[in-house]
């Protein structure tokens, strides 16, 4: 082995920030592929959006939690007035017709946010300073605190779903749209609810990668492309597999950028997606193929 | 309360409904009987929405439904058992109990009241209410989604073929459940292939046949003289 | 199903524009006589892709790469061997487009819409990163720029290029591809991608071997989309990895559906649109691509056809 293992454990801590905040980008994702059959190509523009709605509120109120709860609130909003107009007249249509859609809105929100916010990136400042000792590396306590706050919010998704009304609503109507409007569940409002709520989530992941690797109008295709690689790897609609799958291959792209650069180590995301849609097409973590 | 007037309805370019008229009466349990492929199921879709009618008229209540969307059928009283039942598998025989039950206007006193009430009429399914819907046997499954439409408190149910794939022992038991909930004063519309169960249970039967009811008559009537029955569905 | 007079009336508007583009580079200032041959790369890059999703049904978000290894193929032709030689770039740029449809066409047998879309932007992603980092080989970043190659015959030797006369050559190269395109998507292979993209369970159930025809649909796509990268990088000397990224696939499936996807005329005429209203709405407001992308979503919504897709049956009668 070339490589000392503290660099490796140093990865293994970043490939878990990254993955986590992955993770709730593509739980997002995942969750409106699941119920609604709709690629979003624009999920990763809801992500640089809320980072950029996020940045705006920093620089108003100087407080980042505040920031926070705003730009998710903010994006949700938006995903919701967008699910309505664009995607509900599309709903029983041919699936391809999402995507393109999907993806006239994200030509639109990048340049858009060109127009607002200029081309140069903004870093948000982090809310936690201060750093702590991980092998030959002053590793900032934020990192760690995105890593547990993205998890929070996923644990907090994942209750949600578990129990409560709404929970069951989305549940039922994700298992079987048609039943679920037959038992008096709106089923048209709960896609626009899960819409945005996937918004929300892409939208705080945004701000929380903000002061890590700054916001720009361009980050929002590198997150769909990873979001969706992540999906497609964990299990189209599988929530917990796309959760498994994101920290995977965050961990396997931290380790490649050992050896090669960080523009090269993305290769192995495509690789890995791949492998698993020639071998295991539903998804590596499904428990069972269906 | 349930009108169908000349009711026509597409799947995609196939004409099935070729102008179904029938009505069922508060609180009636009217069986709707024909060969495989008449439309009985495609009527009863009709009338919750899932296959809207391209002409002729739904009305409930005196209010005109057609085409309305099925979560607003649901709400208006009007229930449906589909032929696959239709679990949700994922979710446990109590949360598929929710879907109906977590309505706007039931308070924990009577939620609580109606849940009672479907499992002293189940016993079964409160055994088994933390258990997945898929895991349940076809017979436990039926149960379910009857008791399901029950959490709606509908006014009508649109029982779609109950018996299928069902144990002679279960047949008798599906008798019980439609006697209970005619006697609460729920109507039903029921669509089956038992004919002997349909005759014992309904108040009034139409026979259907390429689309439209050729033949309308009391069950009584029926019972006496079968023949008009072996000539519509060659049994 | 096509009766004479309309068969003669779209010969005639053939006739028309083909006439028109034939005397443009003669009539029209520089700027616009290079604009002129761009739209009708561009456009052959989007007929290509609507072979894909216009004909087959298959959403592609990889012709990008099909596009950028034939740009540098050609550039490879055009580097390696002095004088540059225009036949060895076709050749060079033809043979990378159609390694790349291989691999492509390998996976479209086996994925079904979503996870095909999703694969082939994949692709355009990984030959952008391959291409963008592996300075060495490909110049990086800043691409690779060569000399143009002249128009040489064996045995007559090479002239060089004007523009008028590379237009007219390319207009030669899009208007033969057209013809061909259109011969094969109204010959019974055509008909047979058709009957895929309307139901391909039953296409399979007839006894059509399925997989067979997406193979050729994809080969077809990847060669002619490369052609359009050779011909750019004549054009224009220069291979940039810009051209890989996916979203210049975005771009041409924009092209696709404003035209009309499955006319093969619709997208070369939303390529002209889309590059003209670039030109011209971006002198006035620099981020035209925000109204134009709302158009592009309405008309996804609204009008799936494009604009040209109501004419499709007369015009490819």
């Amino acid at each position: 082995m070339g490589v000392p293992v503290d660099q490796i454990l140093v990865q293994t801590v970043n490939g878990l920030v990254n993955g986590m905040i992955l993770a709730l980008v593509a739980s997002g994702l995942t969750l409106i592929f699941g119920i609604m059959d709709v690629v979003n190509f624009a999920h990763g523009d809801l992500v640089m959006l809320g980072g950029f709605v996020g940045a705006v509120t920093i620089a108003a109120t100087g407080n980042f939690w505040v920031a926070l709860l705003v730009a998710a609130l903010v994006v949700a909003v938006f995903g919701a007035a967008l699910q309505i107009s664009t995607l509900r007249p599309l709903l029983g249509r041919d699936p391809l017709t999402t995507i393109l859609a999907t993806f006239g809105v994200s030509l639109v929100l990048q340049k858009y946010a060109l127009w607002q916010w200029g081309p140069s990136a903004r870093n948000l400042p982090e809310p936690i300073t201060g750093r702590f000792d991980l092998f030959y590396l002053q590793y900032p306590w934020y990192r760690v605190a995105t890593a547990l706050l993205a998890g929070a919010m996923i644990g907090g998704l994942w209750l949600f779903l578990k129990r409560g009304k709404y929970g069951i609503w989305i549940r039922a109507t994700t298992q079987d749209r048609v039943m679920a409007s037959a038992m008096g569940i709106p089923v048209p409002w709960v896609h626009t609810g899960v819409f945005a709520i996937g918004a929300a989530m892409a939208a705080a992941s945004g701000v929380l990668f903000g002061p890590l690797g700054g916001v720009t109008q361009t980050m929002g295709a590198d997150f769909t492309l990873r979001a969706f690689i992540v999906v497609v790897v964990g299990g189209m609609g599988n929530l917990g597999g796309s959760i498994l799958a994101a920290i995977f291959i965050s961990l396997l792209e931290a380790y490649a950028s050992l050896v090669v650069s960080p523009a090269q180590a993305v290769i192995v995301s495509f690789v890995a997606l791949i492998l698993t849609l020639l071998f295991r097409p539903t998804g590596l973590f499904v428990p069972t193929p269906k | 309360m349930l009108s169908l007037t000349d009711v026509h309805t597409y799947y995609g370019k196939s004409h099935i409904l070729h102008g179904v008229s029938l009505e069922v009466a508060a609180g009636e349990v009217v069986g709707l009987l024909g060969r495989n492929g008449v439309g009985k199921s495609t009527t009863l879709k009709s009338v919750m929405g899932l296959a809207p009618p391209t002409r002729g008229r739904v009305t409930f209540e005196g209010r005109d439904i057609t085409g309305l969307a099925p979560h607003h059928l649901a709400r208006l009283g009007v229930a449906w058992v589909p032929e696959d039942r239709r679990i949700f598998k994922l979710l446990s025989v109590m949360e598929n109990l929710r879907t109906g039950l977590d309505r706007a206007g039931m308070d924990d006193a009577r939620r609580a009241r109606l849940l009672d009430k479907v499992y002293a009429a189940f016993p079964v399914l409160r055994d088994r209410r933390n258990q997945a819907g898929g895991t349940l046997s076809g017979g436990e499954q039926q149960m379910l989604a009857i008791a399901r439409a029950m959490m709606l408190e509908p006014k009508i149910i649109l029982l779609d073929e109950p018996t299928e794939g069902l144990m002679p022992r279960m047949v008798s038991q599906i008798r019980d459940i439609v006697d209970m909930l005619h006697r609460e004063g729920v109507a039903i519309l029921l669509v089956e292939q038992n004919v002997a169960l349909t005759l014992t249970v309904s108040n009034r039967i139409y026979i259907m046949e390429k689309g439209v009811v050729r033949h309308q008559a009391a069950a009584a009537d029926l019972r006496a003289d079968q023949a008009v029955i072996h000539q519509y569905l060659g049994v | 199903m096509s009766g004479r007079p309309s068969q003669r009336g779209y010969w005639i508007g053939f006739g028309v524009v083909l006439g028109l583009l034939i005397v443009a580079p003669l009539v029209l200032p520089p700027f616009w006589q290079r604009f002129v041959t761009e739209i009708l790369i561009w456009g052959l890059l989007a007929m290509s892709s609507d072979i894909l999703i216009g004909y087959t049904g298959m959403v592609s978000f990889g012709h990008s790469a099909f596009f950028g290894l034939g740009m540098y193929g050609a550039a490879a032709a055009l580097l390696s061997v002095a004088p540059p030689n225009l036949w060895l770039a076709l050749l060079y740029g033809l043979v990378g487009a159609g390694l790349v449809a291989v691999f492509v066409a390998f996976f479209s047998t086996r994925l079904r819409e979503i996870y095909f879309s999703i694969t082939t932007l994949v692709f355009s992603q990984i030959f952008y990163v391959i291409i963008f980092t592996w300075t060495a080989v490909t110049g990086g970043e800043n691409g690779l720029t060569f000399r143009q190659p002249g128009l040489g015959l064996p045995g007559l030797g090479a002239r060089a290029f004007t523009p008028t006369t590379l237009h007219w050559f390319v207009l030669a190269v899009v208007t033969l591809s057209y013809l061909v395109l259109r011969r094969i998507t109204q010959s019974p292979f055509g008909m047979v991608l058709q009957s895929i993209r309307e139901n391909e369970p039953r296409t399979r159930a007839i006894g059509y071997a399925v997989e067979r025809y997406k193979i050729v649909a994809v080969m077809l796509s990847g060669l002619f989309a490369g052609l359009a990268g050779v011909l750019y990088a004549i054009q224009n000397k220069f291979a940039a990895p810009d051209f890989v990224f996916f979203l210049v696939s975005g771009e041409v499936v924009i092209f696709n559906v404003m035209g009309g996807v499955g006319t093969l005329v619709g997208p070369i005429a939303g390529a002209a649109f889309f590059l003209l209203l670039r030109e011209g709405l971006s002198r006035y407001f620099e981020y035209y691509l925000i109204p134009v992308g709302i158009i592009f979503t309405l008309m996804v919504i609204f009008l799936p056809q494009g604009f040209l897709g109501f004419l499709r049956r007369r015009l490819n009668q």
